[in-house]
């Protein structure tokens, strides 16, 4: 018994002990602060990830599927292909964190961890954030990365690469926290992929709107700072709410 | 000033017996209204003078329109307090407005189009009002969505409650980067009715339909809830009484 797996346990054995010892939620035996508990959820769940490395590609895999849909549906001729590129990336990326949802409660939802969590007497919507968190390390900010290489196949040029590689990374993280949300309302739905689009997709438009915006304004070599300012603005909103909600959500799907 | 009719509110046979009774006062006002409406607009009102005997598509369109929104506000509202203050006659009103709301929606989405279709010569355009409708149709039917997939219907009410006012929270935002997106992307082809130049004939019609089309919907809520009390309590006693009695 070695290894990141047993440390993970031990590492986060402060937040679980009021539990094992039967303390009222009331009045936990706070051994951590959220913040420290907020960190080793995070850690935990990155180390979960690195596990089931198969997880983490598959959104990429399909990023990078959904891209080379457009030039076999449209047309190979580059000059048209750099026109369709934002949209194209947008739709791509929202797609793909779309799919990873899936992986953001399901599991802890299954194994009862989540039930732990709420009843740890920790801050629920700090650990669901440092969740989210975690999501968008592993997703939002792979796909930010690899945005860039999927641009450079549909003709965009060099130039535009720091503008994408931004506005997809504070998009992200918006579409993570507005997913968080999805996700832990469809909590205990069976075959709830289509509810959980047709209830996180309406809300993603404005990612989706500025998004594209400032992926364009890049590609066409202009300033792109006022749209990617508003992205900014969008995921300091969803920061600052999104976390309470899902943190809400959870709560009702666990009652 | 006592709070006895508040309280009186979170009582099921009572909202029931309420409902009732109230339907009748809405109900015939609205008929009344629809119909003095809809004889004005479409008959009294004068042609207008560049969409010609088109325009009169207006006067279903925009109360559709404005009560896809309102209906949306009032069940965001029962939504909160259903949460709040855990009144299940609350989210009994929220869930009776979900299909109320989405049907206006869905109406002043179709009425929108073929009202296009001669002024605009397409049946779609992707205006920014347009799309906001479009958008507040898909909140609707996640919100239909949600309370569907959800089998135990407490949690069913405070998840799409939930749902309810993190979408009011975001309508607006929609709605603005939907605006501003619009604004980017395309030049102003939308032909806007001529603001100030409206005739008191071309208006009462309309203000007596936003009337009628929101006591209809006052009428139409009253008439839901009460079937949807009476499938929430259909173990309770009291439904027994009403139902035989």
């Amino acid at each position: 018994m070695s290894g990141p797996e047993s440390h993970v346990a031990h590492a986060l054995a402060p937040v679980a002990t009021p539990l094992a010892l039967g303390a009222q939620p009331a009045h936990p035996a706070r051994s951590a602060s959220a913040f420290e508990a907020a960190r080793l959820a995070l850690r935990r769940d990155l180390q979960l990830a690195f596990r089931k490395r198969s997880q983490l590609v598959q959104p990429l895999a399909f990023f990078a599927m959904v891209t080379l849909l457009f030039p076999l549906a449209i047309s190979p001729e580059l000059s048209r292909l750099r026109e369709l590129a934002p949209g194209v990336l947008w739709v791509g990326a929202l797609l793909a964190s779309l799919l990873a949802l899936e992986f953001l409660f399901r599991d802890d939802a299954h194994d009862g961890t989540l039930e732990q969590y709420a009843l740890s007497g920790q801050s629920l919507t700090a650990l669901i954030f440092a969740k989210t968190l975690a999501h968008w390390l592993l997703t939002g900010l792979p796909l930010a990365l690899m945005a860039p290489l999927a641009a450079l196949s549909l003709g965009v040029g060099v130039a535009a690469v720091p503008g994408i590689v931004a506005a997809v990374a504070v998009g992200s993280v918006t579409l993570s926290l507005i997913g968080s949300i999805g996700g832990a309302l469809t909590l205990g739905i069976k075959r709830s992929g289509a509810l959980l689009s047709l209830l996180t997709l309406p809300l993603s438009l404005p990612v989706l709107i500025f998004g594209a915006r400032a992926t364009q304004l890049a590609i066409h070599g202009t300033p792109f700072l006022a749209p990617l300012e508003l992205l900014g603005a969008l995921a300091v909103f969803a920061i600052t709410l999104a976390p309470l909600a899902a943190a809400a959500a959870v709560r009702i799907s666990l009652e | 000033m006592t709070w006895t009719w508040f309280h009186r509110l979170a009582s099921p046979p009572h909202v029931y017996a309420l409902a009732a009774r109230l339907t009748p006062w809405f109900a015939w006002p609205a008929a009344l209204c629809i119909v003095a409406g809809l004889w004005g607009g479409l008959v009294l009102a004068p042609p207008d003078y560049q969409q010609g005997d088109g325009f009169r598509i207006l006067y279903v369109h925009a109360p559709s329109a404005w009560m896809s929104l309102m209906v949306y506000m009032t069940m965001a509202i029962a939504a909160a307090i259903g949460l709040i203050w855990r009144m299940k006659v609350a989210h009994a009103v929220a869930a009776s407005c979900a299909p109320i709301g989405a049907s206006f929606t869905f109406a002043a989405l179709v009425t929108g189009a073929l009202w296009g279709e001669p002024m605009w010569g397409t049946y779609w355009e992707w205006d920014p009002r347009l799309t906001s409708e479009l958008v507040l149709l898909f909140l609707y039917l996640g919100y239909m969505g949600l309370r569907a997939g959800i089998e135990d219907p407490q949690r069913a009410d405070r998840a799409s409650a939930l749902l309810a006012i993190v979408g009011v929270v975001n309508v607006p935002i929609i709605h603005y980067s939907v605006t501003w997106w619009n604004s980017l992307h395309q030049a102003p082809s939308v032909m806007r009715l001529a603001k100030p130049a409206m005739p008191f004939a071309m208006v009462a019609p309309l203000l007596l339909m936003l009337l009628g089309f929101t006591l209809l919907f006052v009428a139409l809520l009253l008439t839901r809830l009460r079937s949807e009390v009476l499938a929430r309590e259909r173990s309770a006693s009291w439904i027994r009484e009403v139902v035989t009695g």
